[in-house]
């Protein structure tokens, strides 16, 4: 990695270009899981964004004093410690939000994308860069559940963000909204992802070939 | 005679009705990452299952023998995962020394197994389900079990998969979740079987 990224560069890199869902398919449990409606997606993805922003800024802070041998469980604990913070938040500020994620917020702490982050970022990188890192990472997250979300909610029982749109005659389709749904959609969105992607990436060699 | 039946009916459940990766939506990770082969997802099958069923006892051990008695049950996620680290570096430890052959084989899945969200969710399940220690250590064991048989199932049709002609924006991981997905419907087939 370059050293002298834009601090944009780094955000961006998070949202698109390494998207933690549809590139690198980390915290695939939570993706599947909590995604039945567009709000549980919201709120998952938040949840993780606070707790990925405040590890790795507090990882980088540490970066020099934490002897590589034991970097591993010390990144543990200090994720563990802004997943308890949050689990403690919600439960206080967003009951609802708290029992329909229920188990998936003390499970933050194994979401991969967070300890990958310390591991591969907040450990080499200024506390800055680090912050927009997790930022980055953690929206490019938010955003890829929350489409999962709206397509299962949409499809499954025919409203968006708990209102209404399909109108009564719609007949919701159960599935997506039960485990199976889960996997499919999100198997056919990553699908489609590589489609746009490979799209974007072709027209965007074809303009650098232009220039050149 | 009728407890018995119970627990036997809790097994089954916890293989089939409530498996970890179709309807408890934990472990998907080494679930799509090592199943590329039958052999190495057995591999991590088996130490999942070693791992998990420890990690049922000792966490609801230091929980309700440690946490509960201290007013500490806010540091339940901290202390579990503490936990699960140090067991999985011991049981490590402990292959490498009594069984040089197995160590060789599952190498360099144990470790990763400390970042496998079946086993944290299976702690955290037991306590806040209210189990007591035997339901926790079964829970722990066959859940981990039904993880070994979704893992192997995938394995098998994966090693099918590489020789099909696959769209090719749909090919590795898209495809598999789909699977998955499929796998799943089948799976919901058991639903009400074992309460």
């Amino acid at each position: 990695m370059e050293k002298k990224q834009s601090l944009s560069g780094v955000f961006m890199n998070g949202v698109i270009t390494e998207n933690p869902t549809f590139r690198l398919v980390l915290g695939t449990c939570p993706t599947i899981a909590v995604t039945t409606n567009a709000v549980n997606g919201i709120g998952m993805g938040l949840a993780a964004t606070f707790v990925l922003v405040g590890s790795n800024l507090v990882i980088s802070l540490l970066r020099n004093f934490i002897p590589d041998k034991v970097r591993i469980p010390a990144f543990v604990v200090v994720i563990c410690t802004f997943v308890t913070m949050v689990q403690m938040l919600l439960q206080a500020y967003v009951p609802v939000l708290y029992e329909s994620l229920g188990l998936f917020i003390p499970l933050i702490v194994v979401n991969c994308i967070i300890l990958a982050r310390a591991e591969a970022f907040a450990s080499k990188n200024a506390p800055l860069a680090s912050v927009m890192d997790g930022l980055g990472m953690g929206l490019g997250f938010t955003a890829a559940i929350t489409i999962i979300g709206c397509i299962r909610e949409l499809f499954g029982s025919g409203s968006l963000f708990g209102l209404n749109i399909m109108g009564a005659g719609y007949q919701p389709m159960l599935i997506l909204v039960l485990a199976p749904g889960g996997f499919i959609v999100f198997g056919l969105v990553l699908g489609i992802a590589n489609i746009i992607m490979k799209r974007a990436d072709a027209k965007k060699a074809a303009k650098e070939g232009a220039q050149a | 005679m009728n407890e018995l039946l119970k627990i036997l009916m809790f097994m089954v459940s916890c293989v089939l009705t409530h498996n970890f990766i179709f309807s408890r939506f934990l472990g998907n990770c080494p679930f799509l990452g090592v199943s590329n082969k039958v052999e190495t997802a057995v591999g991590m099958g088996v130490a999942v299952t070693f791992v998990m069923a420890l990690a049922s006892l000792f966490t609801w051990l230091v929980y309700h023998l440690v946490l509960v008695k201290l007013g500490l049950r806010y540091l339940d996620t901290i202390a579990f995962i503490l936990i699960i680290a140090g067991l999985v570096q011991f049981v490590e430890m402990f292959i490498k020394k009594s069984s040089p052959s197995l160590y060789k084989a599952l190498g360099i899945y144990l470790p990763l197994i400390t970042t496998n969200c079946a086993v944290l969710g299976v702690a955290v399940l037991n306590v806040s389900e209210g189990y007591n220690l035997l339901y926790s250590v079964l829970n722990g064991t066959f859940g981990a079990l039904g993880f070994l048989l979704a893992i192997v199932l995938m394995a098998g049709v994966r090693e099918r998969l590489e020789t099909s002609d696959i769209p090719e924006p749909f090919r590795g991981f898209p495809i598999c979740i789909i699977i998955a997905g499929l796998m799943s419907v089948a799976f919901m087939g058991f639903s009400g079987f074992g309460g």
